[in-house]
């Protein structure tokens, strides 16, 4: 484990048993979190990740394996046994941990400064006003100083959400954790969101552990990411890493979706220019990240090579500050210019994939 | 008017007040034995409520054994008909109260008959509390008791005090039938006086007060569950 290291999990284990079948949910999972990172678990429903963030702050015991939060331990492996952070010290650890859900997980019966006011409640360091001046201000935070009064049932999804996100910091947490939180809101909403957990990250320092079926919520904010299937971690990096040079099957498709590559693709292939492709004419795609993007790559096509390139879909996207791009076009020119050229192209560093044609 | 009451109600005028089957007496005797068996009934009801579902698998306390002991506790003493449980535990009766029959021995049949049932209605309120806001109270680190009293208390109160009214209403049914056992009350006043003496004025009227305690009852536990509802 690495200095910074806020969150540690090693070889974690869980399983659990659901009638008769054992349900093995987290497979030897190994995985460091910094300080300061928004972590993004990216996965389809039932591979495992919302079993795995429970066991950072303990809400699901793993099997085996050992769990390091803030160099505390809350989960223990030694000699084959498997020993708990228990009562007191792990209530006191649990606090500083805070959590939000996709279903927002607010009390219906009080009133959002009351629910604000739940985890800090017994809190006998502060006094009444302190307490109700923290309330004020977290509600200031998340932009709901009008609704303190309000219950649940009269606000609307992203509300709640902020509710609960208020309520998550009411303990001066060092880390979030966030369960599909924006996974029952619309887009719009989702996008405030996820910019209101940026900038927690950006004002706070709060370490962020992200986990979602939409890499879309990841790409946007997460700067470091994992990719789970089967109870696995089969892939992760940082964001452009993964975005940029996807190893498995199940990380590109994922990264395909939130690009709207795939939905691009399959239109482009049935557009007529496209089925009716003469040789030595080929459509291509090209990939390309950082300072290539710079380079003027179409017209330099043109310029050097003579060969024209159609537009027929295209993608950049900003990560971390750097663009990534995906383009497909159809190139027309002399086969040998084709060839050459796309040698070329991938010295720059550009990823090329030929989707239809021969290079002759 | 009053000959108007005399002459259709002749046996209701000629029972009285405070007689000892008279309506003062057998209204006083029903409220007493409704409440105070709703109070005794109720604790044990809600224990056992709350311990259903504390200690059910998926519960913050879950434990096997100490679950499947009370559920079967609960299920015993709801399968015994209320008058045969009457009969059934007068020996407990006896050590409890000194006495088997009259008002205050009702007492204990009452409780133990009510409890199973409110405890049932206890534990399907507190289950319908979402369990991912138990969770977040945890997440939050909060204690068992918060759990208990701050948590699922207060987000099922409007429920707890619905099936209370329910719970209330089948016990003032119960009180009915203590009459078996000499309780006296509006339910043996119309068996042993309006039934067995054939005088159906005094079995209609004391009927007609049931229906109006009943309806109070509900009128009120509308009232306050509403008033405590913020779904």
């Amino acid at each position: 484990m690495s200095e910074q290291s806020i969150i540690s999990l090693k070889n974690i284990e869980v399983k659990f048993q659901q009638k008769n079948q054992l349900i093995h949910a987290v497979k030897d999972v190994s995985l460091d979190i910094e300080r300061g990172d928004i972590y993004g678990i990216v996965g389809y429903s039932g591979a495992g990740k919302s079993t795995l963030v429970r066991v950072i702050n303990l809400l699901q015991k793993p099997t085996s394996g050992t769990v390091l939060v803030n160099n505390i331990p809350l989960a223990e492996t030694n000699n084959n046994k498997t020993t708990y952070l228990q009562g007191s010290k792990l209530r006191n650890a649990r606090k500083k941990i805070g959590m939000i859900f996709q279903h927002f997980n607010l009390m219906n019966e009080r009133t959002v400064a009351d629910n604000v006011l739940f985890p800090i409640a017994r809190n006998h360091t502060l006094t009444k006003e302190q307490k109700n001046t923290k309330v004020a201000d977290l509600l200031a935070l998340v932009g709901l100083s009008d609704r303190s009064n309000a219950y649940p049932s009269q606000l609307s999804g992203g509300q709640k959400q902020r509710v609960a996100i208020a309520r998550a910091l009411a303990s001066d947490p060092e880390i979030l954790i966030s369960d599909e939180a924006t996974s029952a809101l619309d887009p719009k909403t989702t996008n405030a969101i996820l910019a209101l957990l940026k900038s927690l990250n950006e004002k706070l320092g709060l370490t962020i552990v992200l986990i979602t079926h939409e890499m879309q919520a990841v790409k946007d904010i997460a700067n470091k990411v994992a990719v789970m299937e089967n109870g696995q971690i089969i892939e992760n990096g940082s964001l452009l890493e993964i975005f940029t040079n996807p190893q498995k099957q199940l990380t590109k498709d994922f990264i395909d979706t939130a690009t709207q590559l795939e939905d691009g693709l399959a239109k482009v292939q049935a557009q007529p220019i496209v089925t009716n492709l003469q040789a030595p004419d080929v459509l291509v795609q090209f990939s390309y990240a950082g300072e290539t993007t710079g380079e003027p790559l179409i017209s330099s096509l043109f310029k050097e090579y003579g060969i024209v390139a159609n537009i027929l879909f295209g993608n950049v996207e900003i990560l971390q500050s750097t663009p990534v791009g995906t383009l497909i076009v159809i190139l027309s020119g002399e086969s040998h210019a084709i060839q050459t050229a796309l040698h070329n192209v991938k010295e720059q560093g550009v990823k090329v994939t030929l989707l239809k044609g021969e290079l002759i | 008017m009053l000959n108007f009451f005399e002459h259709y109600f002749p046996n209701v005028i000629s029972l009285g007040w405070s007689t000892d089957l008279g309506w003062g007496t057998a209204i006083w005797q029903t409220l007493y034995m409704t409440f105070v068996s709703a109070f005794f009934g109720g604790i044990l009801g809600l224990l056992f409520g709350f311990g259903l579902v504390l200690f059910d698998t998926n519960g913050i306390l879950a434990n096997r054994p100490i679950f499947w002991i009370l559920d079967k506790i609960v299920s015993i003493f709801r399968a015994i008909p209320f008058i045969i449980l009457l009969a059934f535990i007068s020996p407990l009766t006896q050590l409890l109260v000194n006495t088997q029959i009259g008002m205050t021995a009702a007492l204990v049949p009452l409780s133990l008959g009510v409890f199973p049932f409110y405890a049932r209605q206890v534990q399907n309120a507190l289950v319908s509390v979402d369990h991912g806001i138990i969770e977040a109270a945890q997440a939050f680190g909060a204690t068992t008791g918060e759990i208990i009293f701050k948590v699922y208390l207060r987000e099922a109160l409007a429920d707890l005090i619905r099936v209370s009214t329910v719970t209330l209403i089948s016990l003032v049914g119960l009180t009915a039938m203590a009459g078996a056992i000499g309780s006296g009350g509006l339910g043996n006043v119309a068996i042993s006086v309006g039934f067995n003496r054939f005088q159906n004025d005094v079995t209609w009227v004391a009927t007609l007060l049931i229906i109006v305690f009943i309806f109070a009852i509900q009128f009120t536990g509308d009232l306050l569950a509403k008033h405590a509802s913020h779904k």
